[in-house]
C-alpha cells in the first residue's frame, strides 16, 4: 500500500515539461530506430501478408459472410488497428525497460536540461509514433489486397493515434513497475492477448455470451476497432462518435500516471 | 587544431560569488538508511575538489543530489548560488555529469552519442558538430568518430563519457567514480585528460576510492566516511597532519608490539596496527628505520619485516576510520 502510494507521489500535481525537450528525447529514439527500421518494416510487412493469407483465405473459405462481409473483409481493419497496438505495447515494454533500465538512457537525459516527464513524454510520443507507423504498414497491405473501400480510410491517423497513445500510457505503466524482463509475460497474456481475441477483430462481439458482450466495452481495442473498420468500408455511423469520445478517454485519462511512476520509480 | 585548445567556459557567475557548490548540514535518508548524515563543504570556482571515501561512504548519494537525480532529504544545497530543487533546469544546463556507469546510447556512433546529446542542451545543429569534433580531437577519439558505442572497449567508452560531459562548456564537472574498473593505461590516459581541464581552470568535483587518484588531482578533498565528513583539507596537508611523511611498517607479533612502541618512543607521531603489521607513523623517517631493528635485535624482538615508505592519503583514512578504503577493517569485529 504504502509502495504504491510513494509510486502515484505527485499524479496531481503540473509536469514539469518542456516541449522542445521532449522533442529530443522522441528524436533521439527515432535517430536509434532509424538504425534498424529497414529490418523491422519488413517483419510488420510480411506479417499481415502472412496473417491475411491464413485467416482471411485459409480460415475465410468456412465462413460465409460476417454482416454482410467476406470474412477477410471483416478481418482486415480490426488487424491494422491491432497491429497499432502490438507494435506500441511491445516498443513500451521491453525496449522503454532496456532504456530505463540497462542502457540508463533515462539516467543520462535527466543529467542535462531534461527533466523526467520530458523523458516519459518524449517516450510516450515515440510510441504512439511507432503505432501510428506499423499501422500504417499493415493498412498499405490491406490497400494491396484490395480490402479499402472507402477514401474515409484518411481518418486512420485519428483513432490510431489515441489507441497508440492509450497503448503507450498503459504499457509504460507496467514499465514503470515491472521488476524484469519476464514479467512483461504477464502483461502480454493477460492484457494484451485477450484484448487482441475479444476485441471483435475476429468476429463480432455479440457472437459473445450476453454477460461476457460488455466486457469489451472496457477495452480500448474494441472502440479503436468499431472505428477503424467501418472507415475503411466507409460504412459510417453516428455510434463512431461514442467510440472515438471512450478511445480520447482511454488515452488522455491515465496520462499523467506513468510520468509521476517512472519518475518515483527513478529519482529517489 | 591542437589537443590543448578544447574551450571550456568561465563566465563569470552572477553576483561575483566564487562558490560553486555549497552544501550546509545535507542529509539524505532511504527508508530507513542514512546514506548522507549531515555533510557540509563548500566547492570553490577553478578547483578540483573531491569526495574519498570507501564504497558506502555517500559519495554517490551526494553527487546525484547535486544533479538533480535524488532529492534532499534535509539540509541546504546551492549550485552557482541556486537551490538544487528550485533550480534543476538552469543548473543542469551548466554542468557536465560522468557517471558511475556507462549510459551511453549504445546502438549510436561516438559521433551521434555526441550530437544527440548536445541536443538536450538545446545547442544548434552545426554548433554541436563543431563541438563535438573539438571533443572527440580533445579525448584522442576522432578515428573512432564513426563506430558504433557498442563496439569499444570500456576505456574508449568512459573516453566518450567524459568527453560527452564537456559537450555544453560546462561550469562544473561532476565525475563519480570515473576511472573505476578501467586499466592502468585507460586510467592514466583519462587523469591526463582531467589535469588539462583542471588546469584551464574548470571546476570539478570528484568522487573516488582511488587514494592515487584524489591525491593526483584534487586541490582540497573530504575524507567521507559512513555518510559523515571526517577530514577536509589539501592532500597533502591531510597527511602532514595526521600521519606525517613517511611510514615504518613492521611485521611483528602480537606479543611484542608494545616493545616495539617503546623502541620507537617520540620518534613517531602515531601508529596503528592492522592484522600483524605495525604501522608507525612519523617525520623521522630514516632515525627510526635504523633504530627500530637495531634496539629490537638488541632486546631479541623478532621483526618478520619492516619497511620505510613515504605515507599516503590511505593511511590517514586507515587512521581515521581503523578501515581500509577498499572497504576491509583491520578489527574484524568492527567490520560486521
Amino acid at each position: 500500500m504504502n509502495r504504491i502510494r510513494n509510486l502515484l507521489k505527485g499524479l496531481f500535481t503540473v509536469p514539469d515539461i518542456s516541449w522542445p525537450l521532449v522533442g529530443r528525447v522522441f528524436y533521439r529514439n527515432f535517430r536509434v530506430f532509424r538504425k534498424t527500421w529497414k529490418t523491422n518494416i519488413m517483419f510488420h510487412f510480411i506479417e499481415p501478408v502472412l496473417y491475411l493469407w491464413a485467416m482471411g483465405f485459409g480460415l475465410g473459405v468456412y465462413v460465409s459472410d460476417v454482416h454482410g462481409l467476406s470474412y477477410i473483409q471483416f478481418l482486415a481493419p480490426g488487424l491494422v488497428a491491432s497491429s497499432t497496438m502490438f507494435a506500441v505495447s511491445y516498443e513500451m515494454t521491453y525496449d522503454s525497460f532496456t532504456r530505463m533500465n540497462y542502457h540508463k538512457t533515462f539516467h543520462a537525459m535527466v543529467a542535462t536540461p531534461v527533466s523526467m516527464d520530458d523523458v516519459v513524454m518524449g517516450e510516450i510520443i515515440f510510441g504512439t509514433f511507432k503505432g501510428l507507423l506499423y499501422g500504417g504498414v499493415f493498412f498499405s497491405v490491406t490497400l494491396l489486397f484490395g480490402l479499402v473501400k472507402s477514401p474515409f480510410a484518411l481518418l486512420l491517423p485519428v483513432p490510431l493515434i489515441l489507441l497508440a497513445l492509450t497503448f503507450s500510457v498503459l504499457s509504460l505503466i507496467w514499465t514503470s513497475v515491472a521488476p524484469n524482463y519476464d514479467s512483461f509475460g504477464y502483461f502480454f497474456t493477460l492484457f494484451i492477448s485477450p484484448m487482441f481475441l475479444f476485441s471483435g477483430i475476429f468476429f463480432p462481439i455479440e457472437s459473445l455470451p450476453q454477460g461476457v458482450r460488455y466486457v469489451a466495452w472496457l477495452t480500448p481495442l474494441f472502440h479503436a476497432v468499431e472505428v477503424v473498420r467501418p472507415l475503411i468500408l466507409g460504412r459510417l455511423t453516428t455510434t463512431m462518435l461514442v467510440h472515438l469520445g471512450v478511445l480520447t478517454v482511454f488515452a488522455l485519462l491515465p496520462l499523467r500516471i506513468p510520468l509521476a511512476m517512472v519518475k518515483n520509480r527513478l529519482i529517489n | 587544431m591542437n589537443n590543448d585548445t578544447l574551450k571550456i567556459s568561465n563566465v563569470s557567475y552572477s553576483g561575483g560569488n566564487s562558490t560553486v557548490i555549497a552544501a550546509r548540514d545535507l542529509v539524505k535518508t532511504f527508508d530507513d538508511f542514512e546514506a548522507v548524515r549531515g555533510v557540509s563543504f563548500s566547492v570553490n570556482r577553478g578547483e578540483c575538489f573531491g569526495l574519498l571515501g570507501p564504497n558506502g561512504a555517500g559519495k554517490t548519494s551526494i553527487v546525484k543530489m547535486i544533479y538533480g537525480f535524488s532529492p534532499v532529504t534535509s539540509g541546504e544545497l546551492q549550485i552557482f548560488g541556486m537551490d538544487v530543487a528550485g533550480g534543476a533546469r538552469q543548473i543542469k544546463a551548466r554542468i557536465g555529469v560522468v557517471p558511475q556507469e556507462d549510459n551511453l546510447d549504445p546502438e549510436l556512433s561516438v559521433k551521434e552519442n555526441l550530437i544527440i546529446y548536445a541536443g538536450y542542451f538545446r545547442l544548434k545543429k552545426d554548433e554541436a558538430r563543431k563541438r563535438a569534433a573539438e571533443i572527440l580531437e580533445f579525448m584522442e577519439l576522432s578515428d573512432k568518430a564513426d563506430t558504433e558505442v557498442s563496439k569499444l572497449s570500456g576505456g574508449l567508452k568512459r573516453r566518450l563519457t567524459m568527453g560527452r560531459a564537456l559537450i555544453n562548456s560546462p561550469d562544473l564537472i561532476i565525475l563519480d567514480e570515473p576511472t573505476t574498473g578501467l586499466d592502468p593505461y585507460a586510467r592514466h590516459l583519462l587523469w591526463q585528460r582531467l589535469r588539462r581541464l583542471r588546469d584551464s581552470g574548470t571546476t570539478m568535483l570528484l568522487t573516488t576510492h582511488y587514494l592515487e587518484e584524489a591525491s593526483q588531482l584534487c586541490d582540497r578533498l573530504v575524507i567521507l566516511h559512513r555518510g559523515k565528513i571526517l577530514e577536509e583539507g589539501a592532500p597533502q596537508e591531510l597527511i602532514d597532519l595526521h600521519v606525517g611523511q613517511e611510514v615504518m611498517e613492521v611485521g611483528v607479533r602480537e606479543e611484542w608490539r608494545e616493545t616495539i612502541l617503546e623502541i620507537a618512543g617520540n620518534l613517531i607521531k602515531d601508529y596503528h596496527v592492522l592484522g600483524d603489521n605495525l604501522l608507525l607513523f612519523t617525520n623521522k623517517g630514516k632515525e627510526l628505520a635504523e633504530q627500530v631493528p637495531l634496539k629490537a635485535a638488541a632486546r631479541n624482538v623478532p621483526l618478520l619485516y619492516s619497511r620505510l615508505r613515504p605515507s599516503n592519503l590511505e593511511d590517514v583514512f586507515l587512521k581515521l576510520t581503523g578501515e581500509t578504503l577498499e572497504g576491509k577493517g583491520c578489527n574484524r569485529f568492527e567490520q560486521d
